[in-house]
């Protein structure tokens, strides 16, 4: 709980900073604060919670475990942002404080025990987005972006907040084990209220973690905001978001799931093909990426079809897995637009002679989302695929496998532009900051497909 | 510490000391390739011929999901081994006379690959069988990719994708068997205690069959391989034909038919029957080839062919025929593609109708290169006699007319063998080859060595049969009696 406090406090210091033309204070405090966040969450673990504020939340473990993977990618990646918003705004306290405030979001999305809560927590997140996404002002992509989002997000919280209150109306209450007593204690006469709330909430809650039907704000999105905020709603806001979805599954809608599950299915395979599929065509890397993360959701979705205890484990290791290797995807790309001016494939051409460890980390990346074995990823893409197993979803399966194939196609794009073409370029300039986060993005990669029993046995 | 352990370690350690290493890291190379050699020479000492699991390790891994460090050496496995760690040190002394750009990746690459192999050959666990199969994969895409010829990017990503798609669907085969186990394990031995219905057998042997026929490969998965073989460096074909492939035959011994018996009882003949169709297309289209390293390419397909064949037979001839050859296919096709290097390297061709004459001005070459045809197509008193004696003989137990067509495999292969030799070695000179400098000091001592094992084993090839026999009549015995109970 400490930790929603600290991140709240440490927007506004950081708002001041900023008032007070301190920039060179920025980063230090805002990493400084992020990291006592870190902390604070970190020692809460296995203190045998319970709801607090009139059971409105609940720090289990689960939001422990949450908060901190997005609280560590967000330092990972305001890491690189080490002079990337001065070049393009004079408002630098405005990114780190936004960023924060967004985190002050996720942490509620992820600890909630109480629907109102769910909606407050995705709507701090949401607002904040909406601005990060349109903070170039005068850049035409950033305006039409932040438009898009906006009203994509404000029409989908709209279906969350239709479906909350239908649920309200069937059970008589926003908190979440209350509403898993109704289901449980009316096994046979479940109102039709429920049914429908449940399925509104499915739909908003699809258009947060930007699953096919739902998705298709998101590549524009991604695409016309700045590259390090689309780092961060790729990685960090997509975790918060499945951490949403599959916590109130996971309480609430376990008994449901003959009802539940056949929508989801659907869901998830179209998930898997269209954002596979149109990520192959794609020539801009950064497009590629935005699709690929659409997939990536896809993926994810099998620890909700395959609910039960190991389903958190999945999503976890998964989406750790699936952040760090976005951050080093992300933050090669900057470097990279910074020298050729352009995102597409080629201007990766020749990388790997002039900046052989770039190269390799990238390398490393690209594999880890492909989920190559020895990496994290495909420590991630085998949990998922041993949960949907368990449960006998074999087409499901077997459709996956479809897709990893093809996803291999395309991730091994950049690799082959990497290594094996060549373009006469000049060594792609990379500050100690940008060398850090490579570095250890890129061994926390290698040491989880090694020995993921660090983090795949939280829970 | 445990000798199996130091094997597999070594080369991972050698992988990052030839990353930093600074000059001279090829002839480094070779004489550090020659360590694991020499602690496999150590193993084969300890090794007792019987039919038990040795040098086991067992450390936990990730316990929570069933899933062990777990390796150990049969007779299977020991040759596996022996095959790895006799070939790498030869394709890397073969591969001195290349000026490969950035050698330290190169020689990075093939040893962080030895490591995957040998993970795969000896792994107990069909988790670590998965790591070890996909890290083998990895170093020889970058090492076809990197240093290959004009194709090299199109060919090689259908290469990778082509195995990743089969052993993907090999790791669903085994996360399912993984369900089934009542001890929540991913051990091979839980693995082969499972009494799995016939027809959910029948779909994990049609899985792991797509994975391990792709590798091999067999007909009709097999239109990855001339391509990747043409286009990769002399030493990735040689990784490739000589160890890489073995992956898949091992595969088959060791996972597929064990632990899918009555699947195996059901769709048997029908691999059997492809593999055959393999001998006989492979053949028919290495006949028409002018490219000398695709002729190579496409009788190692028959070869393997025949090899599978005999696995499928399920008895102990065909299967010892199997081990044995695995040996011989792999000395024998790496001394092809080696002889194959040095004639393209100097005539900057690869048809071999532009050729002729070679034996009048390189007699050394023309020895070295007859002695390792004739292992090739099998002439008595060689190594290629033996194994594919005891293959046929396995065929022929099985099925007579099966062992006829399969039997073909000989005559072709001496057919367009010893034709390839006639075209390049003999006839006129003309002006590409009328300069060919006979072989130097490396070379002869490569030569020296493959011909030396050609003939050695042609004509003793007892020890070799003798470690894996006890191995090899357990595991059928272990199989059959599944199938008949049923």
């Amino acid at each position: 709980m400490n930790t929603l406090i600290t991140l709240s406090i440490l927007a506004i210091v950081v708002l001041y900073l900023g008032l007070f033309k301190a920039k060179k204070a920025l980063l230090p405090v805002t990493m400084f604060g992020l990291a006592a966040a870190l902390g604070l969450a970190v020692i809460e673990w296995n203190s045998n919670a319970v709801p607090i504020y009139s059971g409105m939340m609940l720090f289990d473990n689960f939001a422990v475990a949450f908060s901190s993977i997005c609280i560590f990618s967000s330092m990972l990646i305001l890491l690189v942002s080490k002079d990337y918003f001065e070049r393009i705004s004079e408002h630098v306290a405005e990114y780190y404080a936004i960023i924060i405030f967004a985190l002050a979001g996720i942490v509620v999305m992820v600890s909630y025990h109480n629907l109102s809560m769910l909606f407050i927590g995705i709507e701090i997140m949401s607002l904040s987005l909406y601005i990060l996404a349109g903070i170039r002002k005068k850049n035409f992509a950033s305006n039409e972006a932040a438009l898009k989002y906006f009203l994509m997000g404000a029409f989908s919280t709209g279906f969350l907040l239709f479906g909350i209150t239908l649920l309200y109306g069937a059970t008589g209450s926003f908190d979440l084990l209350e509403i898993k007593q109704y289901v449980i204690s009316n096994p046979t006469i479940i109102s039709p209220l429920f049914y429908g709330g449940l399925l509104l909430l499915i739909i908003g809650l699809g258009f947060k973690v930007g699953v096919a039907p739902f998705h298709f704000w998101a590549p524009d999105v991604y695409e016309g905001s700045p590259t390090l905020i689309t780092a961060f709603m790729s990685t960090v806001v997509k975790t918060a978001g499945f951490a949403a979805f599959l916590r109130i599954f996971l309480i609430c809608f376990a008994p449901l799931h003959d009802f539940w599950m056949p929508p989801l299915l659907v869901m998830t395979v179209a998930t898997l093909f269209i954002g596979n599929i149109t990520a192959l065509y794609q020539h801009s890397f950064k497009r590629m990426l935005t699709y690929s993360s659409v997939s990536h959701a896809g993926y994810m979705m099998f620890a909700i079809i395959a609910l039960g205890t190991a389903s958190v484990n999945a999503v976890f290791v998964y989406a750790t897995a699936y952040s760090i290797a976005s951050i080093i995807a992300f933050a090669v790309l900057i470097l990279v637009k910074r020298q050729t001016g352009s995102d597409s494939f080629d201007s990766f051409n020749g990388l790997a002679k002039r900046n052989p460890f770039m190269a390799f980390t990238l390398t490393v990346a690209m594999l880890s989302l492909a989920g190559i074995p020895l990496t994290a990823g495909f420590i991630g893409k085998f949990m998922m695929f041993s949960s949907a197993l368990s449960e006998y979803h074999i087409w499901l399966i077997v459709l996956a496998v479809v897709n990893a194939v093809i996803g291999i196609f395309y991730y091994l794009r950049v690799v082959v532009a990497m290594y094996f073409k060549d373009a006469e370029r000049s060594i792609v300039a990379e500050s100690p900051f940008f060398k850090v986060v490579l570095a250890l993005s890129a061994i926390i990669t290698i040491i989880l497909g090694i020995y993921p029993g660090v983090i795949s046995n939280l829970f | 510490m445990n000798q199996l352990l130091l094997i597999l370690l070594f080369p991972l350690l050698l992988t990052v000391v030839s990353l930093f290493k600074g000059s001279a890291v090829s002839k480094w190379a070779f004489a550090a390739s020659i360590v694991p050699l020499l602690f496999t020479i150590g193993l084969i000492n300890k090794f007792v011929p019987d039919a038990s699991t040795q040098f086991l390790i067992d450390l936990p891994w990730i316990p929570s999901m069933g899933i062990h460090f777990k390796l150990g050496v049969d007779g299977i496995s020991m040759m596996m081994i022996i095959l790895t760690n006799l070939l790498v040190p030869i394709i890397i002394l073969a591969s001195q006379k290349h000026k490969y750009s950035n050698p330290n990746a190169f020689y990075a690459l093939i040893f962080f690959m030895q490591a995957g192999l040998l993970v795969v050959f000896t792994a107990l666990d069909g988790f670590l069988f998965y790591i070890g199969w996909e890290a083998a994969l990895i170093p020889i895409y970058f090492i076809c990719a990197l240093w290959g010829g004009e194709n090299r990017i199109r060919v090689n990503l259908k290469f990778f994708i082509y195995t990743i798609a089969g052993s993907l669907i090999m790791l669903i085969a085994i996360i399912y068997l993984h369900l089934q186990t009542p001890d929540n394990s991913y051990d091979i031995a839980s693995f082969y205690k499972l009494n799995l219905p016939a027809n959910i057998q029948g779909w994990i042997f049609i899985a792991f069959f797509l994975a391990f026929a792709i590798k091999m490969p067999v007909f009709p998965f097999h239109t990855w391989q001339p391509d990747t073989y043409t286009e990769a460096p002399t030493a990735g074909t040689m990784l490739l034909s000589g160890i890489m492939l073995k992956m898949g035959i091992y595969g088959v011994i060791r996972w597929l038919i064990p632990v899918a018996p009555l699947g195996f009882s059901e769709w048997g003949q029908t691999a059997m029957i492809l593999s055959i169709i393999g001998i006989v297309y492979a053949s028919v289209i290495a006949f028409t080839q002018k490219d000398m390293k695709r002729l190579v390419a496409y009788s190692s397909i028959a070869h393997v062919g025949l090899i599978s064949a005999a696995i499928f037979a399920w008895n102990v001839q065909g299967l010892q025929g199997a081990m044995i050859q695995m040996l011989n296919h792999g000395i024998n096709v790496v001394g092809m593609f080696f002889v194959l290097d040095i004639i393209i390297r100097r005539t900057n061709t690869r048809d071999m109708t532009l050729m002729g004459g070679i034996a009048k001005v390189a007699p050394g070459l023309a020895i070295g290169f007859l002695i390792l045809l004739l292992g090739s197509v099998g002439l008595p008193l060689t190594n290629g006699f033996i194994g594919e004696f005891l293959l046929l003989m396995g065929v022929y137990n099985y099925n007579i007319w099966y062992a006829a067509v399969a039997g073909l495999t000989i005559i072709f292969g001496a057919v367009y063998m010893l034709r390839m030799y006639q075209k390049i070695m003999f006839g006129e000179l003309n002006e590409r080859t009328s300069l060919f400098g006979d072989i130097d000091l490396t070379e002869k001592a490569v030569l020296l060595i493959l011909c030396v094992l050609v003939i050695g084993i042609g004509i003793y090839p007892n020890p070799l049969l003798h470690i894996s026999e006890a191995s090899v009549i357990n595991l059928i015995e272990q199989v059959n009696q599944k199938i008949l109970v049923k």
